[in-house]
Parts: structure tokens; sequence; C-alpha cells
């Protein structure tokens, strides 16, 4: 159940459709925007590298919420998606173009690219959709291995794309330097959740929402349901398309095995743990995947350093240690709270919201 | 064609009230296979009116709404309301043009609040694009808030206030039934289709549902299209009755003339009697 905020009388329907109404709620948003900015001070290198990559994690998964948790449409594409951004983003930046406008443009290139993998779900639904994504993850990797441009070398294989090094903000690389790309990265995150969260404020995010819960209904009351549904494919795969641009400037060179079906199926664990059809858990759910290994490979370490294990054999089973963790949390998720991270949290607070008449 | 001024109704507009036209069903017939739901049935609901569409269970009176909205194509016939010929109108179309209903079985988005419910009757009336709608500045909040007058009214009419923030999947059925209704209200139409939207009430329920439709029809002017099967309800609140019965139409008439015309009585027999 979630908690009303009692005491709290709107004059206005302006200010009862704002998003912070209450004080404390901006008082909140201040103090996450002073950790944000701490962050990168107290920690080491180490630390801000795992960061960066849960910030584009939660990019990423944001975009794939959109089109899963909020449209309904299930796809198991992402890591095609971003693959897409990511190809597109070095590729244009090998032809001259800045960074920032190579990955704005690589975005679009994804968003027309997920229009075109979006067209099955006029007749495909649930599972059937799902399988015809991976057509794209299919598709997408072939190219990619096989198109010459990418490795510039004429030989029918494509290894690895090299990014050029023009992805400089005031001197820093963005690969090399972590604090830069803290700072670019965050900036797309919080544009791209302030988006995200206004999408679902209007009649657009409306329909999304209303396909994936009875799209018969939606469509009596006027929503082109396949209209929407292409809309929802463009805008989830637009933001993903930016997560995949940060990933180039991020990187020396990408290939392929950072966009795999595995990859699709780590983002989908992101957003069903942290929450379907929120925001703000997709955030949590890819901070708690990609973390997750960082905490097993610390206990790996402490096991190693007692003389428990032998560091060679460690190695060896870490990722099957992983997958484990990954599919355990997913199972526990269903299990103690479908609705996810997100829901937990949303608990926490009202229980401190009506503490100590909590019952 | 009658179109009647809506002046004189007391209805909250925020955009033209839609013309209120005549609906006309001609010689239609729709099967399933094998199975005939409707054979070759003409009627016509005027408007201003409360037109009742009665029959025993499998009579055919959900497919009949199934055609008028384009859910289901009619193999034979036509169906005119005005100059637009609903067989050819893809569903979506229709709340353009003024057409709303509600479902059997309720359909409501039940993840969204009571109000979002409502918010998406609104759905065609809004303009924004997806630039507008992700800034949310000026002209898009405008808009939100703007509609959100509109759907006040219908919240003010039909008595939920209370509920306006609550997950409609968590309500009562008969509030659910309520919110169904209210959200194709919120569309402004000028026809509604109401699929037996008292089924399952207890007696205060029904009672309360039968002034929502009568204060719809007689404030706000909406021509309602009704299938219930409470035959006093029936009988008190609709102007005219047409009859199914194995997908044909049996009898069509005022509710009295209705109740003595043997034919009725014979198909509701081993049914229940029509009060
Ligand atoms: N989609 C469908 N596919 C196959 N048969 C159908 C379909 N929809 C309806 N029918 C059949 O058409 C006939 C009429 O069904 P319909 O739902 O219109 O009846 P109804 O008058 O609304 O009945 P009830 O009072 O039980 O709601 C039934 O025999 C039903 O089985
Ligand atoms: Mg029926």
């Amino acid at each position: 159940m979630t908690v009303s905020q009692n005491g709290v009388f709107h004059q206005t329907y302006s200010s009862d459709q704002q998003l912070r109404p209450t004080s404390w709620q901006r008082y909140r948003i201040v103090l996450v925007f002073i950790l944000i900015i701490v962050f990168p001070l107290l920690v080491g290198n180490r630390e801000l590298r795992i960061a960066n990559t849960v910030i584009i994690a939660a990019i990423g998964a944001i975009g794939l919420n959109i089109l899963v948790g909020y449209t309904g449409q299930i796809s198991l594409g992402q890591g095609a998606f971003l693959a897409v951004g990511a190809y597109s983003t070095g590729l244009l930046m090998h032809q001259g173009l800045p960074w920032w406008l190579a990955i704005l443009v690589a975005a679009v290139i994804t968003a027309l690219f997920g229009i075109v993998f979006g067209i099955p779900s006029l007749r495909l639904k649930g599972l059937y959709l799902a399988v015809a994504t991976l057509a794209a993850q299919q598709i997408v990797g072939w190219i990619v291995r096989a198109w010459d441009p990418i490795d510039g070398k004429t030989d029918g294989l494509a290894r690895e794309l090299a990014i050029p090094n023009t992805n400089v903000v005031l001197g820093n690389r963005l690969n090399t330097s972590e604090i830069t790309f803290y700072v670019v990265a965050m900036i797309v995150l919080i544009v791209v959740t302030m988006l995200a969260t206004n999408l679902f404020r209007t009649h657009i995010g409306r329909a999304f929402i209303a396909i994936r819960d009875q799209d018969i209904a939606a469509e009596v009351m006027g929503v082109d349901v396949f209209r929407f549904k292409l809309l929802s494919f463009a805008t989830s795969s637009f933001i993903v398309g930016l997560a995949g641009g940060l990933i180039a400037v991020h990187s020396t060179i990408i290939s392929f095995e950072r966009f795999t079906i595995e990859v699709s199926i780590e983002y989908l664990a992101m957003i069903i743990i942290g929450g379907l059809g929120s925001v703000a858990g997709s955030i949590y759910g890819a901070a708690f995947i990609k973390i997750l290994p960082e905490i097993l490979r610390e206990i790996g370490t402490i096991m190693t350093e007692q003389g428990w294990l032998d560091a060679a054999e460690f190695d060896l089973i870490l990722p099957y240690i992983r997958e484990a963790a990954f599919g355990l949390a997913i199972i526990l998720t269903l299990i103690i709270e479908p609705e996810g991270i997100v829901k937990v949290w949303r608990d926490v607070k009202s229980y401190f919201r009506l503490w100590p008449f909590s019952y | 064609m009658h179109t009647v001024s809506m002046s004189r109704f007391d209805r909250p507009y925020l955009d033209d009230p839609p013309e209120r036209l005549q609906l006309d069903v001609e010689n239609v017939s729709l099967s399933f296979g094998g199975v005939r739901a409707i054979s070759d049935v003409s009627y016509s609901c005027y408007p201003g009116e409360i037109l009742a569409i009665i029959g025993p269970n499998g009579a055919g009176k959900t497919s009949m709404l199934n055609c008028i909205c384009g859910l289901y194509r009619p193999q034979r016939g036509r169906i005119m309301y005005g100059r637009h010929n609903l067989v050819t109108t893809p569903p979506h179309h229709l709340p353009k043009i003024g057409i709303a209903r509600t479902f059997q079985n309720i359909e409501l988005f039940s993840h969204m609040t009571v109000l979002d419910n409502l918010m998406l009757g609104r759905h065609v009336h809004m303009r924004k694009n997806i630039l507008q709608s992700v800034l949310y500045w000026g002209r898009a909040e405008q808009e939100e808030i703007r509609h959100r007058q509109f759907v006040e009214h219908v919240i003010d009419l039909l008595e939920i206030q209370a509920i306006r923030k609550k997950q409609v999947g968590a309500l009562a059925y008969g509030l659910q039934k309520r919110v169904e209704l209210g959200r194709a209200l919120a569309m402004n139409p000028g026809l509604i289709l109401l699929d037996e939207p008292m089924a399952g009430m207890n007696i205060e329920e029904k009672e309360d549902m039968a002034r929502f439709i009568l204060d719809i029809n007689e404030e706000w002017g909406i021509t309602v299209i009704l299938i219930e099967h409470d035959m006093s309800v029936v009988m008190d609140i609709s102007d005219r009755v047409v009859v199914l019965d194995f997908g044909l139409k049996i009898a069509e008439g005022t509710p009295d003339e209705v109740r003595q015309n043997p034919e009725v009585i014979q198909a509701y027999l081993g049914e229940e009697e029509p009060a």
C-alpha cells in the first residue's frame, strides 16, 4: 500500500501535479545532489570506474524499462541496441564528428533501428515478440563481426573498433580520466531521468502504460496502439543508444563481446530486480547488478587471502558464481517483492513517515 | 438526421461538444466459423435516447457492441453513425467521432490510478508531441491541467473524489465499474455504449449506477446504448428496447410494448421472467 500524505492539501491542480510537492521531498533531492557531487571526491579511481559503469547501465536500464516495464513489450535485443549506439558513435567520430554530436546522432540511428525491430510488435506479443527481437541481436552481431569499415581491414572480418582520440573534454580523455567521464555521464543520467519521469506525467506515457495493461481497451480509448508501440520502441532505443554512445567514448576499443545476448539478459535482470515500470527502479537495479560482482570479487579476495580458496581456481569459477547470484537475485525478487527494490524503498519511506504510528 | 443543440445541457466543455448523430444498424450479420452470432439485425438509435439491448446469454449483445466500435467486423451489413461507416472505421478513431464504451468484464488499466485512467479518456484530445512531453514545459503542462479540469468534473459527477489517487486494481468491483464509466465519460462522447454496467452489483450500487446513467443522459445529453440483464432497471430507465435472441432481433419498442410481446416472453421462459 502506498501511504498518502496526510496534511498536504493542494489548492490547484498544477501544484497537485508537481513531481515533488512536499518540502521534505525537495530536501531529499538536494541531499542526493550533494552526494553526487562529493562522491567522486571521496573515492578512489577503481570505485569511480565502477560508478561509471553503473551510470551507463542505469541509462540503458531506463531505456529498456520504458519499453518492457512501461509498455509491456519484452525485448531481448538490448545488447544489439547498445551495440548500434556504440558502433555508430565510434564510426561517426572517425568521420570527424565531435564525440557529443556523434553520440546524439548515434542515438537517433538507434531509435530508427528500434522502430524497424518494433514493427513485429504489430502482430506479436510476449514471448513471440521477445524471439523476434532476438533477430536484432543476431543481425547486429553478424554486421559488427563482418563489416569491413569497422576495423578498416578489407578481409570480410571485423574484430574491433578503435575509438579515435577525439573523446576529449577540457584536455581530458573520457576513456582515461574517470572523473571527467563521471561528470559527463552523470549529467546525461540526470537529464534522461528527468525526461523519462516527465514522459509518464503526460498522455504519451499514459498511453504506453495503457497498452501494457489492456491493449484492446487502449485502442477503444483512442490510442493508436501500433503507432504508440513504435513510439515506445523509438524512445526506448534512443536512450539505449545514448548509453551505447557513452560505452564507446569510455573505451579505447569496442568489440561485440560487450553486446551479446548475456548483456540483454543482464539488463532485463536490472529492471526486474529494480522494479518494472519505474524510472528510479531502473537506477537501483543497475546499481545492484553492477555492484554485486564487485562484492563477490571482494569476498573471493578475502577468501583466497585466508587460504580457503586458490586464486586461479576462483578466477575460473567467478563468472559462474556471478550468473548464479543474478539468478538467485531474480528469483528472490519475484518471490519476496515482485515490484522490486523500488517498492522496498517506498515501504521503508512510508514506515518512517508514519513513525512512530506505523500500524 | 436529428442533431439537437447542446447548449441547454450543463456539460463542462473544453472542446466543442461532439455532434450527437443517429446510429443506424443495417442488416448486420456476423459469424465465427459456423457460429452465427448476429443474423441480419437492423435498428436505429436516436440522438438523446437511452436504448436498451436485452436478450438471454449468448444472444449476441456484446458482439453487437463490438461491431459498433470496430473490434469485430461484420461479414454483411452497414453501421452508420451520421455519415461515418463504423464497419470500416478503426477502433481508435471512435473517440474522435464521439463514441465511447465500457466492457462487460471490466477492462481498466489496473496499475494506474483512477485519475490516470480517466485522464487516458482525454487521450484523443491531447496534442503535445514527444519532445514537449518529455520537457513538460509550458504548453504541455497547461494541456495536462486543462484536461485535468474536465476529468475533475467527471469525478464530481460520479462521486469518486475520495479514490482519485487510488490504484484501480485495488478497488472494489462496484467502484471499478463506476471508474470505467468515468473513463468513457472523460472522452466527452456523444454516444456511450454500456455493456452490463450493473452486473454483479448490490441493489444500492445498482441504484447509484442507474442514477448516473440518467444524469449523463439528461444533464450531459449523451445518447446511451445499454446492455443489461436486470429487467426492472431496463424497464425503468430506457426509452426503447431492442430484444435479441440467438442472434436475431425478435422485438423492438417501448419497454411496455416489449414486455407484452409473446416472442419475448417465450425467449425468456426458463431464464428469468421479464419483470
Ligand atoms: N470472439 C469470438 N469467437 C467465437 N465466438 C464468439 C466470439 N464472440 C462471441 N462469440 C459467440 O457469439 C455468440 C454471442 O456472444 P455474445 O458475447 O455476443 O453474447 P451476449 O449476448 O453478450 O451474452 P452474455 O449475456 O452472456 O454476455 C455466442 O455464441 C458466443 O459464443
Ligand atoms: Mg455479453
